[in-house]
């Protein structure tokens, strides 16, 4: 068995278990750190793949950023372990269906030959291969205009994020760093000159 | 250098004869003995690094404040740091009653590890990389983002309010000036074209006033200083470094994440702050200030240009702890998304546009 199959099978079953954690661990925390481990072990499958660009790219932006603001948000839960497993027999007929459907789905593309996936080429790149520069002509030449688009899309779904939630309220005291900048010290004390005794009567 | 080492340990073995032997068992364990070596090469002078940089921080405050600083331990107080450590070593290490047990040891290791995986590809001289690596920019910028994770983890685990408020800030602060920092490192890739580090301070030695023997004048700092000034600052925040440090303000949150550790637990979060200093002020060096490169034509380049400009830097560092009063959160907020995001926004274009001038000074 070569060392690459090894390194293969070492990452996936790891993400397989972290996986799993996800979905069984009782504390949410625990489920979302979890969920980082097997973010890391796709990093690491992808790596194998000599995918070195989108493997560092998905642990930069998933577990660098994204997964960290996760655990921020699931941090501030007040987790109740009793009341989150309220409901969970009459949720489980539709959560059944969809599993059913999802797995069904992923086995309908992974096992025809219609998207090759079963008959993929195995190349060996040289040494000096880059493939981030790779991906950048190829996002900037033949699929620029997809590639503008997603990320036009991606900034109006940001700006309607914070224009959705934005609320001003008025009971807040706010202060403007230009205005305080701009004070000078006459706005704020008037230096009085007085004789520092009273004069005798 | 890999065979100078090998005929050390032919030298010493045949002087018992048994360079044969050994050489016959350990031919196939050399490549790993090899990285190891290396590796400890690197973290040994780091670990030193840490050590003095505590005493120097305390020396250099301590006179800025007109004090002594420490000078009770060896001479000048020279033997501080050693004796620091191990009355750190020998701290009871405690685990608050309500602790996640798991995560409250993991959490350390957790922000020790990035600080240190990071220097396997930091060049230290031409080709004196522990990894030479292609994508070395992005490996730098996925490592760095991991070391968030020691802080949030620590702070949630206490099980205890001043280290989950800690945990919220920093998480808050170190996600807001990633984003600077990958921006402003934008212009500098732009400029070098190349994500790997070697390659980014070779591009720094050519240019128009490379050639005329002014190397100091063609790093990126001039030509990017806006950048250069955001990176400085944003590596300031990164590191939760005064006056950046509300993740730990002792006057208002005790000292955030680390209240609840103690012994050597807390020391790991403080070697790794240290650490992650002495590497913001290596990079920063790699990417605005050329590096190895010497600043004029005449002197050869090499690793102790490096250290001078690491040194520097990490005098800025502290210089700013003993000026600067902290900033209140929401400054932090704003300066990081209203004022440097929209800075780099705009120096990107202006970088690209001179580029394609002709004007371009990088050809």
């Amino acid at each position: 068995m070569e060392l690459k199959t090894v390194v293969f099978y070492v990452f996936a079953a790891i993400m397989l278990f972290a996986a799993l954690r996800v979905i069984t661990a009782r504390n949410p925390v625990h489920a979302v750190l979890y969920l980082v481990l097997a973010f890391f072990n796709a990093g690491g499958l992808w790596l194998t793949l000599q995918a070195e660009f989108l493997a560092i790219a998905l642990i930069m932006v998933y577990v660098g950023a994204v997964m960290v603001l996760f655990l921020f948000v699931v941090m501030m839960l007040d987790i109740d372990i009793a009341r989150l497993r309220q409901g969970f027999w009459s949720n489980m007929p539709l959560a059944v269906t969809l599993g059913v459907l999802m797995a069904g789905e992923m086995a309908l593309v992974l096992s025809t030959d219609y998207f090759g996936t079963t008959s993929f080429p195995d190349q060996a790149m040289p040494a000096d291969y880059s493939n981030t520069k790779e991906l950048g002509r190829l996002l900037f030449t033949a699929y620029v205009y997809p590639f503008e688009l997603a990320s036009v899309i991606l900034l109006v779904a940001i700006i309607a994020a914070v224009v959705l939630t934005l609320r001003r309220r008025k009971d807040v005291r706010h202060l403007d760093p230009a205005a305080q900048i701009a004070v000078k010290h006459t706005d704020r004390i008037r230096v009085v000159k007085m004789a520092a005794e009273k004069e005798p009567e | 250098m890999e065979s100078s080492v090998l005929q050390f340990f032919q030298w010493f073995w045949n002087l018992f004869g048994l360079w044969d032997w050994v050489w016959s068992w350990f031919k196939p364990l050399w490549p790993l003995v090899w990285v190891i070596i290396k590796i400890v090469v690197i973290l040994v002078p780091l670990l030193l690094g840490v050590a003095y940089l505590t005493f120097w921080e305390r020396k250099i405050i301590g006179w800025m404040q007109v004090r002594i600083g420490p000078n009770r331990v060896g001479w000048w107080g020279l033997m501080q740091p050693i004796v620091d450590g191990v009355k750190l070593f020998l701290k009871e290490v405690i685990l608050p009653t309500k602790a996640d047990p798991w995560l409250f040891f993991l959490a350390p290791a957790l922000a020790m590890a990035p600080a240190v995986a990071v220097w396997s590809v930091i060049p230290f001289f031409d080709g004196g990389a522990l990894a030479n690596l292609d994508a070395g920019v992005l490996f730098l910028l996925a490592v760095t983002s991991l070391g968030v994770y020691g802080v949030i983890i620590a702070g949630w685990a206490s099980n205890s309010k001043y280290p989950l408020l800690g945990a919220m800030r920093s998480a808050a602060q170190m996600v807001s000036y990633e984003v600077s920092m990958g921006l402003a490192l934008v212009c500098v890739l732009m400029v070098s074209n190349s994500l790997n580090l070697s390659d980014i301070i070779r591009s720094q030695g050519q240019g128009t006033f490379a050639n005329a023997g002014l190397g100091f004048l063609s790093w990126n700092w001039l030509p990017l200083l806006p950048m250069f000034f955001v990176y400085l600052v944003s590596g300031v925040a990164e590191t939760n470094r005064a006056p950046f440090d509300v993740v730990e303000g002792e006057s208002e949150i005790v000292a955030g994440h680390m209240v609840e550790y103690s012994g050597m637990a807390f020391a790991m979060f403080f070697l790794a702050e240290y650490a992650n200093m002495i590497l913001v002020s290596a990079l920063v060096s790699i990417f605005f200030l050329g590096g190895w490169l010497s600043p004029f034509g005449i002197f050869p380049d090499g690793i102790l240009w490096l250290l001078g400009k690491m040194v520097l830097i990490l005098f800025v560092f502290l210089w700013l702890r003993a000026t600067f009063p902290r900033y209140r959160y929401d400054q932090i907020m704003r300066l990081g998304w209203k004022v440097f995001v929209p800075l780099c926004l705009l120096w990107i274009p202006v970088v690209g546009i001179w580029m394609m001038s002709p004007f371009n000074i990088w050809k």
